[in-house]
């Protein structure tokens, strides 16, 4: 008995060690945190960028996109990442647009409806649209799907189309663009926002009669286009800045166009 | 002697730190979620609709509505299965059975709360939306059917996670009421189920009650796997199929982005959940007192 706990107990110490020394070798990686829109494409990026340059290691984290530029002040990250303009008490930061992303409004598949105004939009989720058939479609009830209260997604959605108008109360809130899509695909009444490179298998409203693409965001037609942005606290650390420069170059920028991005230039 | 000194110390010292740990907690929350909580007005937070965070409008009503609302079908759902369950288990069920049983109701605790989340998520939200929620509508029970997350779902999911507790401590209380009790009963001529439920659930009725209170407290706090089924609105639910936002989710959904008075009105929402747990575990503590008078009495 004691000699299989003292076995049990070595094999412990060992996985405890082995797990140190694993996470020891990490130490020095380039903290990247924040949005949780930006953070696939990071987690992307920093993959190739291990590989081009061996040696070097690039840790991607989610949180959302004030909590990534309240790591950058803390000096938790190297690189926040945050998927909305800059507010304007948020000084102090240089800012790297990195790409810019639609916001796509997504129904399920099996909705007639195929076009809205950005007036439409703004009044389904202000909740004074509340059947489909309001909007031309069936006689079924609009589920509204929004983002919760300081997500980037949320205030680009907020500025792009609602204004000064609150989303209504009734409005169902989701804490990830995951958790939207896995709802908004089950669901027959649904209608939600979310990141345009991330919204597969859903369709796609055309918003003021143009339908989101990559190339109707990058000439300006399609109206909800927000900036992907890295921030760092004051001029970027040299390691930093080398990560920044790999994303913008053009084959990086090239990989988050193929992935559903609009390029940063 | 002077080791005997040395190790009562230690142990002294243990026990001061995980109190003072706890105690840490709730002053750092009660400081962080008091001052917002006054600038708000008390009644305006803890009554008011408009949860505007960013706007500075902090009303949690929805929330505490929300929370009561899924830990009361929780309970319930909890109290009818898991009462059953601890019934069958103690009066009813060959040993044989009980030996497989109990177990895997035990094991029912040791899921983690996303799997549960998840499970409804995939199973138990469409079919509230497809299939329970409009035969409800059809049936003018409920005014719509609702988008499935709802304060039915989060309750079916909740109410399934609070029954490993609520039955094995009623199997204890049960299991604690004396032998003699029920043969007594059914020397008089009482059949089993009159036994049972005249004489041992009555018998056993505090330990069951504070059985319930625990399973609300696991309840009422629970995080993840409501987030995932409730739906997250800031309506106050009309029905059991409308979608909810309970204390705790709230507090975590806007965690991660919160910042300055926001991020101070989630405390202060902590502040209320505080509350209302520490109203709950000392009904729960004086019905344990009142248990343990009765069994020094007798």
């Amino acid at each position: 008995m004691t000699k299989w706990l003292l076995i049990f107990a070595a094999l412990l110490v060992a996985l405890l060690v082995v797990s140190f020394g694993l996470g020891g070798r990490k130490e020095g990686a380039l903290e990247v945190i924040g949005s949780t829109s930006i953070e696939p494409f990071a987690e992307m990026l920093a993959q190739e960028y291990e590989k081009a340059y061996p040696g070097r290691y690039v840790n991607v984290q989610g949180g959302g996109s004030t909590a990534g530029i309240q790591a950058a002040i803390n000096g938790i990250a190297d690189i926040g990442m945050c998927s909305r303009a800059l507010k304007a008490d948020e000084t102090g930061f240089r800012d790297f647009i990195i790409a810019r992303d639609g916001l796509a409004i997504v129904i399920h598949p099996s909705n007639p409806v195929s076009n809205l105004t950005r007036a439409q939009i703004g009044k389904v989720f202000a909740g004074n649209i509340t059947n489909w058939r309001g909007l031309g479609g069936e006689d079924r009830p609009i589920h509204v799907i929004s983002r919760e209260e300081g997500s980037g997604t949320r205030e680009a959605f907020m500025k792009l189309v609602m204004g000064k108008v609150r989303v209504s109360r009734k409005a169902l809130t989701q804490e990830s663009n995951g958790a939207v899509k896995e709802l908004v695909r089950n669901d027959p009444g649904a209608i939600g926002y979310m990141s345009l490179g991330l919204a597969h298998g859903l369709k796609l409203v055309a918003v003021d009669g143009v339908a989101p693409s990559t190339e109707a965001a990058l000439s300006g037609k399609y109206p909800l286009v927000r900036p992907f942005l890295f921030v760092t606290r004051g001029e970027p650390s040299e390691r930093a800045k080398a990560f920044i420069d790999y994303v913008l170059s053009p084959p990086a920028q090239k990989l988050l166009e193929q992935e559903g991005l609009v390029r940063a230039k | 002697m002077r080791r005997e000194k040395i190790i009562s110390l230690c142990l002294l010292l243990a026990a001061l730190s995980a109190i003072s740990g706890l105690a840490l907690i709730t002053a750092f929350i009660f400081k962080e979620g008091l001052p917002i909580m006054m600038r708000a007005g008390l009644g305006k937070f803890v009554l008011s609709s408009d949860w505007y965070p960013t706007e500075g409008e902090f009303g949690i009503f929805p929330m505490i509505a929300g929370s009561l609302a899924v830990t009361a079908g929780a309970m319930v759902i909890g109290v009818v299965f898991g009462l059953a369950c601890a019934v069958l288990l103690t009066q009813f069920a060959p040993p044989r059975l009980v030996a497989v049983v109990k177990p895997s109701i035990e094991l029912l605790a040791g899921i983690p709360s996303v799997v549960y989340g998840f499970m409804g998520v995939i199973i138990l939200v469409p079919f509230i939306r497809d299939t329970l929620g409009p035969a409800m509508v059809s049936l003018h029970l409920a005014p719509d059917p609702g988008p499935g997350l709802s304060v039915l779902a989060a309750s079916i999911v909740l109410g399934i996670m609070v029954l490993p507790t609520i039955t094995s401590i009623s199997v204890d209380a049960l299991q604690a009421v004396p032998r003699s009790y029920r043969e007594g009963s059914l020397a008089l001529g009482a059949t089993e189920w009159q036994t049972t439920h005249r004489v041992l659930l009555r018998a056993g009725r505090s330990g069951i009650v504070a059985a319930i209170i625990l399973g609300m407290g696991r309840a009422v706090g629970e995080t993840m796997a409501v987030i995932m089924v409730a739906g997250n609105t800031l309506d106050v639910p009309h029905s059991i199929l409308a979608p909810v936002r309970t204390l705790t989710s709230n507090i975590a959904l806007e965690m991660g982005y919160a910042a300055g008075d926001h991020r101070k009105a989630l405390f202060a929402t902590g502040v209320v959940l505080f509350v209302i747990i520490m109203i709950l575990n000392t009904i729960a503590l004086a019905v344990s007192r009142r248990r343990a008078g009765k069994a020094v009495a007798r």
